[in-house]
């Protein structure tokens, strides 16, 4: 089960990020988790919202470049070594992470990471084998 | 000063004739050894043996820049490959140069030319000449060093770049004269200004500056700042590199070397020759090259001719600084850019939208291109790589076919200034950041 991710082209210019926020607040949108990747000119913005079909839309109509992936979704236990885990289960499997970003819930102990890898499909296999906890769309809509 | 003053200065009469003679020459010769301005004579019905006067060039067709395109690569040699001795081109559109030939007498008249703009603006054989023109198919640099040459001046061959060692070949040798664009000269001096190296190592007097324009602000900017004179020059691949034209010291206009070329200004809309003092486009015709000859060639630079006699004695005619261009092209470094070049470029490129825009900017007097390029394909948003992957690619075209080092800029959909619709494609701000 994968969650839908947003990713969006930004031109590093001062409030550009405000506005395109506000564009998603007017809409509804609430934003679950965020990731930014920069150079000096530009960046990719990449969100996990709780309604990213609206949002997609909305971002369109404001004649923003924006694209929806798919990408992989862990709930983990807030404790050392969780994480760690969840890692070496793919580098076991020789599967290299893309970029990821890492949010926590208001369920108090429990924290959520987003993982793009090379192989999507044997990830999300390994990582349901490992008896790791896999978002699915429902989960973030709702949390 | 002149190099061959019984030339320079020859009685409008006697030249009129002397061109009638080479007019005369000029066009049966491409007929006869040219395919290209054979069907072109044929279709526009002219006998080359019928051409009497001077004016009767109004009826022969104009060669343009496409031309030249069409004709790559050998399509305009009209002699044989073993009289051809050299090989000179300057970046064109789609990647095609526009090429130029030369004989062995075709290096002797044009270093001749040469001549007459360098001893013109003043040099003599006593100097020793900087070129800081970069060396290569660009008619500028070697085209100035045969010249200089030929006057018996020392010739350092520094070509462009590093400006450190420009300055200490420059002090060390004894540098009297500078050959380089009008804005690099301004920024070799503000150079040695800001490491405050002191102006009396430096025994430069003269500047020998052009392949881009250069106005009268700029020009004494570069006097004051180097205390010295400067004299601008003309000329284009297609027409045979630099000496086409050259100031003498009084500056009130370019001398045409008039026994070589033959001038006219033309009304870029209608074609037809406009009256004397006009201004407009200015169209040449080349009256000794063998390797390459050219009729009526269209140069978009728009200009006025001046036939009174110059206080400094020459006879040839005088055309103005250029005024503008007829076309969209931008001269960036020295290198002739046209905005279909960089479009063709782009749209090779899938992931890039329609929508993009060219800023020229001078920054410490140096021109630099930056292209914005809307970002329309979510594609590239799946992996970060990709956008730079996009950008690297773009630029590495550009160099390989431009030969300059434009900044690619990724900007967001809808941010490039639309004008009627469109992009407005070309913003140069040159003139505002300089002066």
């Amino acid at each position: 089960m994968y969650v839908k991710q947003l990713s969006i082209f930004v031109q590093n210019t001062k409030g550009r990020l405000a506005d395109i926020t506000e564009t998603l607040a007017k809409a509804g949108v609430d934003i679950r988790a965020i990731s930014v990747a920069d150079t000096r000119d530009f960046g990719i913005l990449r969100l996990i919202v709780d309604k990213p079909t609206v949002a997609v839309e909305t971002l369109k109509k404001a004649n923003m470049t924006v694209s929806l992936t798919k990408v992989i979704g862990v709930g983990i236990s807030d404790k050392p070594g969780e994480f760690a885990k969840v890692l070496r289960v793919l580098s076991d499997q020789d599967i290299q992470v893309e970029y990821m970003y890492a949010f926590i819930s208001r369920d108090k102990g429990k924290a959520f990471v987003i993982l793009r890898v090379d192989d999507a499909e044997l990830a999300l296999s390994i990582i349901q084998k490992s008896n790791i906890h896999i978002l699915t769309e429902d989960e973030i809509a709702n949390m | 000063m002149f190099f061959q003053k019984d030339i320079e200065t020859m009685n409008r009469k006697d030249l009129e004739s002397l061109q009638l003679e080479r007019f005369k020459r000029i066009v049966k010769y491409c007929y006869e050894n040219v395919l290209f301005y054979k069907d072109k004579l044929d279709k526009a019905g002219i006998n080359p043996d019928k051409i009497k006067t001077l004016s009767d060039i109004q009826y022969i067709p104009f060669t343009t820049k496409e031309d030249m395109r069409n004709n790559y690569p050998y399509g305009l040699l009209a002699v044989p490959n073993k009289k051809n001795v050299r090989i000179h081109a300057s970046s064109g559109t789609t990647g095609k140069p526009t090429v130029g030939f030369y004989t062995k007498n075709d290096l002797e008249v044009w270093s001749d030319q040469v001549a007459r703009v360098a001893v013109g603006g003043g040099a003599t054989s006593e100097d020793v000449f900087q070129i800081a023109f970069g060396y290569g198919l660009f008619t500028g640099a070697l085209g100035l060093h045969y010249g200089l040459e030929k006057i018996g001046a020392t010739v350092i061959p520094a070509s462009s770049g590093n400006t450190m060692k420009q300055l200490m070949m420059m002090r060390d040798f004894g540098v009297t004269g500078l050959v380089a664009t009008p804005s690099y000269a301004l920024y070799l001096g503000e150079c040695m200004k800001s490491l405050q190296y002191p102006r009396s190592d430096y025994k430069l007097r003269l500047g020998v500056l052009g392949s881009e324009s250069c106005t009268i602000k700029m020009r004494n900017k570069i006097e004051s700042c180097w205390n010295i004179f400067v004299s601008d020059n003309y000329g284009m691949t297609e027409l045979g590199g630099p000496g086409v034209s050259g100031e003498c010291t009084y500056r009130c206009g370019l001398h045409f070397a008039e026994d070589h070329f033959l001038p006219e200004i033309i009304d870029s809309e209608t074609g037809k020759v406009k009256a004397s003092g006009e201004t407009g486009e200015l169209v040449v015709t080349t009256l000794s090259r063998e390797g390459m000859p050219v009729l009526r060639y269209r140069t978009r630079d728009i200009t006025r001719l001046n036939y009174e006699p110059c206080k400094c004695g020459r006879t040839h005619v005088r055309m103005d600084k250029i005024m503008g261009r007829t076309d969209d092209m931008l001269i960036i470094k020295g290198v002739n850019v046209f905005p279909s070049q960089i479009e063709t470029i782009l749209m090779s490129t899938q992931e890039v939208a329609a929508h993009y825009q060219l800023v020229v900017r001078r920054k410490n007097y140096m021109d630099n291109l930056e292209v914005k390029i809307e970002v329309a394909d979510p594609e590239l948003l799946e992996d970060f790589g990709h956008l730079k992957d996009l950008q690297n690619n773009i630029r590495a075209k550009l160099k390989s076919i431009l030969g300059l080092d434009a900044k690619v800029t990724l900007v967001e959909p809808q941010t490039i200034e639309r004008f009627q619709g469109k992009a407005k494609r070309i913003l140069d701000l040159r003139n505002e950041t300089e002066e």
